[in-house]
């Protein structure tokens, strides 16, 4: 074999093999590296309290409360278990009921005192004219969130 | 026909004769690209006006991405048959790929400020193109640090490899991770993900930045080929 295309084939093969060990390494510490924890992590893993964790999930239809002192509660859902939030600060355009959100705070016995909500986009895409012809002949499905 | 792949002198007869008409081609599509998406398409049910930045945030992360493959696939041919050319793309692809990861940084903290809630967080996706644009930036250094323009091609071919094994990370990060960053939408198969009226503008964009991303690699090619003549004469 002409030493030059061994050299190419070493290079591959290493370039190949540290892509791999990256991607082992990545997968073993994935605890710091998931952005959130669903409510079922939580629960399985029988998390009670802890000073700084985030929550991610759906917004449960029907849950969102506005308090008086301008805090909101709402419960977090990934359809099997549910986390109840509360919140007080400025809310994301995207947060509303069965929509995507991540919650950073202080879990207390399964409560958790959020200090920061982010709304969480899905992928779909759709004009806003769309939406209304589907909601006129009762298209609309939930799942589109 | 394929040595204007790596042949310099080749690439240069072929960049004079093709430059002016891709130069006219871009601007066409370019302009038409910006029209369709910031004018004639429609807002989105849920971001509304927002979604408009994302004709500038989509093709920039693509080429971002696209220009560091090429680099990779030149540092290897250069590397591992000597052929100058990869290191003079090298060289004139580092900058454009930098600013194109830049502009996808930036637009991307602009959007997620008002639909996320924050500027920017440590999540999967956004930290490893973070390090893509870390990794632009330690390859620029180096090309211009050494003395001896040999050695200084080189190492920053080499980083260009240890940097790649990020790529896959970059792809598929939102996959294998919760992510606050939702995963990809146009390569996703089952509906409803991007309605036409929203993908067409979007593809428009993306060739048309593509022939711009061409557009300014040959001009960047052409120059560094040239400079090169001149060391050499010296």
């Amino acid at each position: 074999m002409p030493p030059r295309i061994q050299k190419l084939i070493f290079i591959v093969i290493s370039v190949i093999f540290l892509m791999i060990s990256l991607i082992v390494i990545l997968f073993n510490i994935e605890d710091n590296i998931v952005f959130f924890f669903t409510p079922s992590e939580i629960i399985e893993n029988k998390i009670l309290n802890d000073e700084n964790i985030r929550i991610g999930g759906l917004v449960k239809i029907n849950s969102i409360i506005y308090n008086e002192d301008k805090s909101i509660d709402f419960i977090i859902t990934d359809n099997k278990n549910d986390i109840s939030v509360n919140y007080y600060g400025i809310i994301p355009d995207l947060f509303k009921e069965g929509s995507g959100v991540v919650a950073e705070g202080e879990l207390l016995r399964k409560k958790l005192n959020a200090n920061k909500i982010f709304a969480k986009h899905d992928e779909n895409y759709m004009p806003e004219g769309i939406k209304k012809q589907l909601i006129e002949t009762d298209n609309w499905q939930k799942n589109y969130k | 026909m394929l040595q204007i792949l790596y042949n310099p002198g080749r690439f240069n007869d072929f960049a004079k004769k093709y430059t002016n008409i891709l130069r006219h081609i871009t601007i066409y599509l370019l302009v038409i690209g910006l029209l369709y998406a910031l004018v004639f398409s429609p807002n989105d049910y849920q971001q509304g006006f927002s979604v408009k930045i994302m004709y500038i945030h989509v093709p920039c992360a693509w080429l971002a991405m696209f220009t560091y493959v090429l680099m990779t696939i030149y540092s290897i041919l250069a590397l591992s048959f000597k052929i100058t050319f990869g290191y003079i793309f090298v060289k004139a692809a580092a900058p454009i790929g930098a600013i194109f990861t830049l502009i996808c940084l930036i637009s991307g903290s602009i959007w997620g400020k008002p639909m996320w809630g924050t500027w920017w967080v440590w999540d999967a996706r956004l930290t490893s193109v973070l390090i893509l644009f870390i990794f632009y930036i330690i390859i620029i250094i180096i090309q211009n640090t050494f003395d001896d323009l040999q050695i200084g091609e080189k190492i920053s071919s080499i980083f260009v490899l240890l940097g790649s094994i990020n790529l896959p990370v970059i792809k598929y990060s939102v996959d294998w991770w919760n992510t606050l960053h939702q995963p990809a939408s146009v390569s996703k198969l089952s509906s409803p993900s991007i309605e036409i009226t929203i993908l067409g503008p979007l593809i428009a964009m993306n060739v048309a930045m593509t022939f711009l991303f061409f557009l300014i690699l040959f001009i960047r090619l052409g120059a560094e080929i040239n400079i090169r003549k001149t060391l050499i004469k010296d």
